[in-house]
């Protein structure tokens, strides 16, 4: 480039965060890389072109064992963005740079495998945890907004933030969202809100006619309701671990 | 050019077959050319409700496989000239419905007659899926009753994304037709209310088909209950939806709701 620089402009630097896949390796190295191939064996391509960050806190390994790792990572194409958990003396210039402040969106889902080797797998080894760090999101919340009745089988997914519906979730349907689920009808069939580990997210609807209702996790099914919120406006929340409803009315 | 319906339910025994019967009998009663396609391919019904199964040469899997032409398949209605029937093999199974093939039929239908009317297998596989996938209206078949009506909902999820209208981005045009809706019980509460699968299934209502065995006996008798007494109360009910389909508008009679004429018939009729 041969133009000169008329102005002084200064150059803008942003802050971004992204999501990346975190991987915490286990000591003996060797027994957790088998598993990790045996993973990637029967979901080809899982890491490629994936942001994966090292978390190795709590590992008493030097410098030495760290490259040797990040090379081993790297001839199974897992290319490693950044290390969490490390003592500032153990990277270099020649490691990824030191992550901090990650912060956990809950466990990435594994592709399913075919059903006869996941069965034996998830015998033998315990599942690589990958819960997926650093995402800060600075702008608002998004939600969706869904003004059509969700039919019987269909299953919408919002892992990003609140759904609301106008209309109602039918028998047989299913609602998965990040954060809070609106439901302005009847909700007949599953409301599974603060899916991606968000405990203070909040199932709403105007008439409670549902088949299950989730909250981070923790489930009620229609018979371990009470009866008497059938057909009521009701909002669930949780406390704690313990789920708790109230009349909207 | 003319319009494709599909009769469809998701569950089996509603009265599709029935229902497609009826409606292209009322239909091509009131002047219109309609042709009735059995998508039941292995277990057709049609041409029995329509009484025409002595009839069936070649079928709709002969002309998708280039064995017949689909003129030497029609069989004419002897009682109505404008009413055809395109039969489905017996022997054969759904595997041998292709998507183009079936397309080709239906343009070719659509470009004869006014109304195509596709009678579905129940079910949500290969024939169900393909014999909506390029209906321009799709009535859904519903009995009062949790199952159908759950099964129905899974089915308009279904008619709003599977079919080409819903791929393109346009809307699917549907219809509820409720059949076998027996007052007494509803009144009960054994079954569930008109207003309770309407608030269920939000499309709008093109008919209620009350329980009756003016019904069974047409049926039996391999004659649309449309042709077989005009003045039943079932026949009346499909010839009101079959006006309905074409624009006219007609009070809804919920029978049972009006303590008169339909009161007394089936308050008799549940003692």
């Amino acid at each position: 480039m041969t133009s000169v620089l008329t102005q002084p402009r200064p150059i803008r630097l942003k802050g971004r965060s992204f999501l990346a896949l975190s991987l915490s390796p286990e000591l003996p190295f060797a027994d957790w890389l088998s598993r990790l191939d045996d993973l990637a064996s029967r979901s080809t391509g899982f890491f490629m072109r994936r942001p994966v960050v090292l978390d190795i806190a709590g590992l008493e390994i030097d410098r030495a064992e760290l490259r040797d790792l990040v090379e081993l990572l790297a001839a199974r194409h897992v290319r490693i963005m950044g290390i969490e958990g490390a003592r500032p003396s153990l990277l270099d210039a020649s490691l990824p740079p030191a992550m901090t402040d990650g912060r956990t969106t809950g466990d990435i889902e594994v592709p399913a495998a075919s059903e006869g080797v996941k069965a034996a797998t998830d015998a033998a080894a315990p599942k690589p945890s990958a819960p997926a760090s650093i995402a800060l999101p600075a702008k608002a919340v998004p939600s969706l907004v869904v003004t059509e009745p969700v039919r019987s089988g269909q299953s919408l997914i919002f892992i990003e933030g609140d759904v609301t519906i106008v209309g109602s979730v039918a028998s047989g349907a299913e609602i998965v969202a990040g954060g809070s689920i609106h439901v302005y009808g009847t909700l007949r069939g599953r409301a599974l809100a603060g899916t991606m580990g968000n405990a203070g997210a909040r199932i709403f609807c105007r008439k409670m006619e549902a088949e299950l209702v989730a909250i981070d996790g923790y489930y009620k099914a229609a018979e371990d309701l009470d009866p008497g919120l059938r057909g009521k406006a009701v909002q669930f929340w949780l406390e704690g671990d313990t789920f708790k409803f109230g009349s909207l009315a | 050019m003319g319009k494709v319906i599909v009769v469809t339910s998701g569950k089996g025994g509603v009265g599709k077959t029935t229902s497609s019967a009826a409606l292209g009998a009322a239909l091509a009663h009131d002047g219109a050319k309609v042709c009735v396609v059995d998508f039941d391919v292995g277990l057709r019904n049609l041409d029995l409700i329509m009484g025409a199964e002595r009839r069936v040469v070649y079928d709709l899997v002969n002309v998708i496989q280039g064995e017949a032409k689909l003129t030497q398949a029609l069989i004419r209605d002897k009682r109505l000239e404008t009413l055809y029937l395109l039969p489905a093999s017996q022997t054969r199974d759904k595997d041998n419905l292709t998507a183009e093939g079936v397309e080709k039929v239906i343009n070719a239908l659509k470009s004869v007659f006014d109304w195509v009317i596709c009678d579905s297998p129940a079910g949500i596989e290969r024939g169900a899926t393909l014999a909506m996938r390029h209906a321009d209206i799709a009535i859904v078949v519903t009995n009062p009753e949790v199952s159908s009506v759950r099964d129905s909902d899974r089915i308009i999820g279904l008619l709003d994304s599977k079919t080409v209208k819903a791929e393109s981005g346009e809307r699917m045009e549907k219809h509820l037709l409720l059949t076998r809706y027996d007052p007494a019980r509803a009144e009960r509460g054994d079954m569930l209310k008109v207003e309770d699968v309407l608030e269920i299934l939000s499309i709008p209502l093109l008919g209620i088909i009350p329980e009756s065995m003016d019904v069974l006996r047409a049926s039996n008798l391999g004659t649309p209950v449309t042709l077989a007494d005009q003045r039943s109360v079932p026949s009346v009910a499909y010839f009101q939806a079959a006006r309905r389909l074409n624009g006219e508008n007609i009070p809804m009679i919920v029978p049972g709701e009006k303590r008169g004429f339909f009161g007394k018939m089936f308050g008799r009729k549940a003692a």
